[in-house]
């Protein structure tokens, strides 16, 4: 009984000791390891003034062709409020915009994929994306829930060569995955789009309807994919590390930082050059076009290297 | 059996050791990078020194906040802004009370009320601490046409050199104050005229609402003061903004315009979201009240709006937001208002230029490359300043505007 115990207790230690050894081994290999993966994949900013301002006449005008974007727009009729408001304000903004959606709508013309599942309508959108962008080189994917300023998507990509693989939008960790929150906004370059059209006929790596009794987001499960195909999540932030893509709404946003910020409430809140912002209803939209479109202080000038002009049969921007 | 069974309680003992402190290193490395993750996000990027402390724009003078920096942002040309906050003077008084410092009028504070050039907090007691002037007044709507009345004459009488025009706010005011230079520069300070939205019940050519704001030339001032010293004006009612048009049209001033070029509102009564998206039922007075033709949608603004009111705390940082913070890169605007005559491009050159002009001048000189990317790649519909008669009293300047030159109050109204 008594060796039986004590071996029981030596056993208990040398499992522990074993244990923690194995750990630290562990964290400092993929300490190392992942610092240096996060230190090149993490931060995307714009192109700077200075930069800009530096640039030959044919690099400038390569540029304003590639930076054309096709946003796809997940819809469903329980959204067609949302719907209705995307159609009305930001898509505008887009070089082509398609509204993707699971079942067809009388009030609302979009591409019926005739699928319940996110993820397979995601794919499908996807796939149909591709063989229809013409010569569009980047991608935004988005819920109608959310809001765009496709002139600060432009400008962040600008510099970015989208034969390159690009993924960005805000990151998230969920353990050892970086992916983008879909609900601020995913971007994808051309590059990356063609990988992942590879990705999906693989039923192993990337299944088009999932095995496991719970359900993965689609944010995740395109994380996942594009990891296989060595494309990376990166966060996009403006020359300041502020993030320009938010899932949350403007009032949100400022109402936070009134409270952690109350001496530079607006300094602190958000970007000048923001992209996109979720969780507004209809009217606040509409307030945002007439706040980021129209209203200004007569007389500050910016000079931006570039002019991006207002859509056609518009009035509200 | 024995040292089977020791070794058995060995293998047991040593699973249980290494599962135990597996989960237990788990969730210590998990809080900690969990702990790091939230820190590292959830910590704006520091602010320099000078954004730390935006006071130090300021000065104070007793109950008065002097500008001495029109705020900017790095990386804007902000020269024309400049030129106007010299030549157009606002002196902006907010009507507040004691209760409402820290809820509402402290908001004003650090957000539109930086671009005046003197900004007085009116209350019923001074606090040299906010600072905020003491009328000596009561509090409470009974008490808005006396404290009105106190607060003007306390800006003429103390500040009536600083300033060409004087603005009056509620707390609950977003103000853009450079738009109503655009709008003030098209005017001097010695015509004796005021501005603001415009509502034409009780009153032959109409009054400003209260709520909204409303501006006076410095001679508008004068002859207000005049009034009450000379008891052509008294305090005759308590509904303020009525009570101030009565009087000022006793004394022969004129109620302004404030619309843009394109017949626009630029003064509003209520929060953007209700002029932009809400449909005023047909009984609700503000259709009887209205002066001008009300517009509902997207056109009910101008883009150079002035005013909102019933602007809460958390509206009044987002507005702050929209106007002078967000904006879309290179986005050219579909409205071009024309530039004030004031300014000194615009006398150099002699004809009116708008802002897209003076950009096609630059692309001319090859001192900023310019590529147009147009999501439908058609021409765009470029405004135009409409050119109509003017009513009796005034004549048209420069730039087509119709700016009056006699104070003939008429209720001719320039058509669209």
């Amino acid at each position: 009984m008594m060796s039986e115990g004590s071996s029981f207790m030596k056993g208990l230690i040398l499992g522990g000791i074993f244990c923690l050894v194995m750990s630290f081994f562990e964290t400092f290999n993929s300490g190392t390891h992942s610092e240096g993966h996060e230190h090149l994949h993490h931060h995307l900013k714009p192109v700077s003034k200075d930069e800009l301002q530096k640039l030959s006449e044919s690099q400038m005008s390569d540029w304003t062709l590639q930076v054309r974007v096709y946003c796809l727009i997940m819809v469903t009729p329980k959204l067609l409020v949302h719907w209705a408001t995307a159609n009305d304000t930001w898509s505008k903004h887009c070089d082509k915009s398609v509204f993707y959606t699971s079942e067809s709508s009388k009030a609302l013309e979009a591409i019926d994929l005739q699928e319940q599942d996110e993820w397979a309508r995601l794919r499908k959108a996807i796939k149909h994306a591709y063989e229809n962008a013409g010569d569009l080189r980047w991608f935004f994917v988005a819920r109608p829930t959310t809001y765009a300023i496709i002139e600060n998507l432009k400008y962040l990509v600008l510099d970015k060569d989208p034969s390159q693989p690009f993924y960005i939008g805000h990151t998230e960790k969920s353990g050892e995955l970086d992916y983008v929150e879909y609900d601020s906004g995913i971007v994808l370059s051309y590059e990356a789009m063609r990988r992942l059209i590879e990705i999906f006929k693989d039923e192993d790596r990337c299944p088009e309807r999932g095995h496991a009794l719970w359900k993965t987001p689609e944010e995740k499960q395109l994380a996942t994919c594009l990891k296989y195909t060595g494309v990376f999540a990166e966060n996009g932030e403006d020359a300041q590390g502020k993030g320009l893509f938010n899932k949350k709404s403007v009032s949100s946003l400022i109402s936070d930082s009134m409270g952690q910020n109350p001496a530079d409430v607006v300094e602190a809140c958000c970007s000048d050059m923001a992209i996109t912002f979720g969780g507004m209803s209809p009217s606040q939209i509409q307030v945002l076009m007439y706040g980021v479109y129209r209203l200004r202080p007569y007389g500050h000038d910016f000079h931006d290297s570039l002019t991006f002009l207002p859509p056609n049969d518009s009035d509200n921007d | 059996m024995k040292a089977g069974n020791s070794r058995c309680a060995f293998s047991l003992g040593f699973l249980v050791g290494s599962c135990t402190l597996y989960i237990f290193l788990r969730q210590v490395w998990f809080e900690k990078s969990f702990g790091w993750k939230r820190h590292g996000k959830s910590n704006p990027p520091p602010l320099g020194p000078e954004q730390n402390t935006p006071n130090l724009t300021w000065r104070v003078e007793g109950s008065a906040l002097i500008n001495l920096k029109h705020p900017h942002q790095p990386g804007e040309d902000g020269h024309i802004t400049d030129e106007l906050f010299k030549k157009v003077r606002i002196l902006c008084w907010v009507m507040t009370g004691p209760s409402n410092l820290q809820s509402k009028a402290r908001h004003v504070k650090s957000t539109w009320s930086r671009h005046c050039n003197v900004v007085l907090f009116m209350s019923s007691e001074e606090d040299r601490s906010f600072p905020t002037v003491g009328l000596g007044t009561g509090e409470g709507r009974d008490q808005l046409y006396w404290k009105t009345i106190r607060a003007f004459h306390y800006a003429l009488k103390n500040h009536g050199d600083e300033a060409d025009w004087f603005l009056k706010t509620d707390d609950d005011t977003f103000v853009v104050v450079d738009n109503l230079r655009w709008i003030l520069s098209n005017y001097t300070a010695e015509q004796p005229i005021y501005f603001g939205k415009r509502f034409k019940p009780y009153a032959k050519q109409g009054y400003m609402s209260g709520g909204a704001g409303y501006v006076l030339s410095k001679e508008a001032l004068r002859r207000f003061v005049e009034g009450f010293s000379t008891k052509v004006c008294t305090h005759t009612s308590s509904v303020e903004d009525l009570a101030m048009g009565q009087c000022l049209e006793k004394m022969g001033v004129v109620a302004g315009d404030s619309r843009d070029t394109l017949h626009r509102e630029t003064f509003h009564p209520f929060i953007p979201e209700h002029h932009l998206t809400g449909k005023f039922s047909k009984t609700f007075w503000y259709w009887n009240y209205c002066f001008y033709p009300i517009v509902e949608g997207p056109q009910c603004c101008s883009d150079l709006a002035v005013s909102f009111h019933y602007v809460d705390p958390v509206l009044m940082y987002t507005l702050e937001y929209y106007t002078y913070r967000l904006r879309p890169y290179g986005y050219r605007h579909r409205y071009q208002p024309p530039v004030p005559a004031v300014l000194s491009l615009a006398s150099h050159t002699g004809k009116p230029t708008t802002e897209a002009q003076r950009l096609e001048e630059r692309v001319k000189e090859k001192s900023v490359p310019t590529y147009t990317m147009n999501p439908r790649a058609e021409k765009v519909k470029t405004t135009g300043t409409t050119s109509h008669k003017c009513c009796p009293g005034e004549k048209h300047n420069r730039q087509k505007h119709c700016m009056i030159v006699n104070m003939i109050v008429s209720s001719c109204v320039n058509p669209e």
